[in-house]
């Protein structure tokens, strides 16, 4: 399968600082790929590169197999853009504004306008399409901006953080929005702060940090460099700490931890929920009652906390360049 | 590509200008600013001077309204300003369209606004006793070296709105310097009246050039009040002319350098 997105050692230096480090990307056509990491990781700076708006200071970078630094202006026919601020025109309407848009792909008035129509159903902002954008909510002008994105059915899309600053009903709407272009054959790059997000959408993960690629993979290929999964048992007086961990010692494959603040033990599994009924049976055996008892499975917080010695969020310092 | 070129411009332009109708506010403001700029200045400045048998208000309505479209110019300098900040430049560079067209649209749309102005003025200066007296084409001429100029000097203001940082700026900056190149002219008082250091400063100051040329095609410059000295006094017109192209030359090309580099910052 042929890439429908390549960066070579793509840099982008501003004066002393650099934004971005030495990235080799490779986005097969139709798949996801993730752009993970905090504010100020670089992931801006290389949707920017990669969609024309600015030029990189090093490196090389195709898209659709044009190269992007010599043919910008034929990558952008073939792109759709949707940024992190969403460039909506506020005194326009919802249908202005696309049929605008359309207008400057050169479809033609009539096209234009049918287009327009297509993607205010396609998006729900049918009822709300002759209102000045001003008026929409956050939720609608994030999906009237993809809308811009997709007037015509680009083969790749770019989506800088497609759900940030959304709540969480309008976050759930924005994923099915966009696991829909994924069915429908698209090539995706998208940028995101949530872990859970590019669990959900991505083929592929690139985790940013300071402007270079800490590490990349699936989601499972991450969560697994984390080790498998761990059980873990609370419980509610101290002294039961000690009984509780010599049980989960008996059932894991290596030696507990013990929190004592959260009154908590854990331990290394690999057998799944097997190793989880033969500690309930010896936990009461041993007297022992849990006040929860489950199984953990690697999140990609831990990965970020493992690779960057940070969680993600405490990060959230600094604004993108 | 010309065609396309031409396109994108109008729909930038229409884009620019429908925002004008949805905030009805901008329209009722930007129709009373000239009609008390023409109100005022006639009646404050236009008895400060008594010159005998010359119709001094006359003489004051072609520098008000090379003023007021200057300073209609430079709400180009906020437009552009806001739409790099909302990201809307953005959105824009990632289409296929002309590179110029942002720019064209926006001083397009601003020149049509200051079109509107000067209708509104034009209107409110003959009811105060104002007169083109040469005759239509003349009148015409004085016109359209008054549009020339409303859009060389929206040019300028382009490249301020590229290159500060933001609206707040803009705001300010894209103002400032036409206080002194308004009145370092001949728009409010004959130059002789000036100190000698600043007199060839303002006669050759290009709204002087253009202010004059108007009181020439429309018969406002009264034989009774000096006009300067030397070739800025004798050749008005195209001197006005000259100046615009110039104006263009210069920041046509400078503007769009900006556009490219401005956006991809």
């Amino acid at each position: 399968m042929a890439n429908a997105i390549i960066a070579e050692r793509l840099g982008k230096t501003y004066g002393s600082v650099a934004a971005v480090v030495d990235l080799d990307l490779a986005v097969p056509e139709g798949t996801v790929l993730g752009l993970l990491g905090p504010n100020g990781a670089g992931k801006t700076t290389t949707v920017r590169m990669l969609t024309t708006l600015i030029i990189p200071t090093s490196g090389q970078c195709e898209v659709g197999g044009i190269d992007v630094i010599a043919h910008p202006n034929q990558v952008r026919r073939i792109i759709g853009v949707s940024g992190q601020y969403a460039a909506v025109d506020d005194y326009l309407t919802g249908y202005e504004n696309l049929e605008m848009v359309g207008r400057l792909y050169h479809l033609g008035k009539r096209k234009a306008r049918k287009r327009a129509k297509e993607l205010l159903e396609q998006f729900e902002l049918t009822d709300a399409a002759n209102r000045p954008a001003k008026t929409y909510s956050g939720g609608m002008r994030r999906r009237l901006d993809l809308a811009g994105a997709l007037v015509v059915q680009p083969p790749v899309i770019f989506l800088d953080e497609p759900t940030t600053g959304l709540d969480p009903r309008s976050r759930l709407g924005m994923w099915g929005v966009i696991s829909d272009l994924v069915k429908a054959g698209s090539t995706l790059l998208l940028t995101t702060q949530y872990l859970e997000e590019a669990d959900r959408l991505c083929d592929d993960i690139v985790v940013m940090d300071h402007g270079r690629a800490i590490a990349q993979g699936t989601a499972a290929q991450l969560k697994a460099q984390m080790g498998g999964e761990r059980l873990a048992v609370a419980v509610s007086e101290r002294d039961e700490l000690g009984p509780a961990a010599d049980v989960l010692r008996s059932v894991g494959i290596g030696e507990p931890e013990v929190d004592d603040q959260a009154r908590e033990v854990s331990v290394p599994i690999d057998r799944g929920t097997a190793a989880l009924v033969e500690a309930v049976r010896k936990l009461d055996a041993a007297d022992v009652t849990p006040t929860n008892l489950e199984i953990r499975k690697p999140t990609l917080d831990d990965v970020f906390l493992t690779l960057t010695g940070q969680p993600a969020e405490e990060q959230e310092i600094g604004g993108t360049p | 590509m010309v065609l396309e070129a031409a396109n994108d411009g109008w729909v930038v332009t229409k884009r620019n200008l429908l925002k004008i109708k949805r905030v009805p506010d901008l329209v009722i403001f930007s129709t009373i600013q000239p009609i008390m700029f023409v109100l005022l200045f006639a009646y404050v400045f236009g008895g400060a001077i008594a010159t005998p048998g010359v119709n001094y208000r006359e003489f004051l309505i072609p520098g008000i309204f090379v003023q007021t479209v200057a300073f209609g110019a430079g709400v180009t300098a906020i437009g552009l300003a806001d739409d790099l900040q909302k990201g809307i430049v953005d959105r824009f560079r990632s289409l296929p369209m002309s590179r110029g067209a942002v720019l064209f649209g926006r001083t397009s749309s601003d020149l049509i606004n200051n079109v509107f102005t000067v209708i509104v003025m034009s209107v409110t200066g003959v009811i105060v006793g104002w007169r083109i007296n040469d005759g239509f084409l003349r009148g015409v001429a004085g016109y359209a070296i008054l549009f020339l100029f409303a859009y060389a000097m929206s040019w300028i203001s382009a490249v301020i709105g590229l290159s500060v940082k933001s609206v707040e700026v803009a705001q300010s900056a894209g103002f400032i310097w036409m206080f002194p190149l308004t009145f370092l002219s001949n728009a409010f008082v004959p130059t002789s009246s000036l100190p000698p250091v600043l007199r060839p400063v303002a006669e050759w100051n290009p709204i002087s050039s253009v202010v004059l040329a108007l009181r020439d095609l429309w018969g406002n410059a009264p034989a009774g009040v000096a006009r300067g000295t030397g070739f800025p006094a004798e050749h008005p017109i195209g001197l006005a002319i000259g100046w615009c192209l110039l104006i263009l030359a210069i920041f046509v090309p400078m503007s769009i350098a900006r556009y490219r580099r401005a956006a991809s910052r």
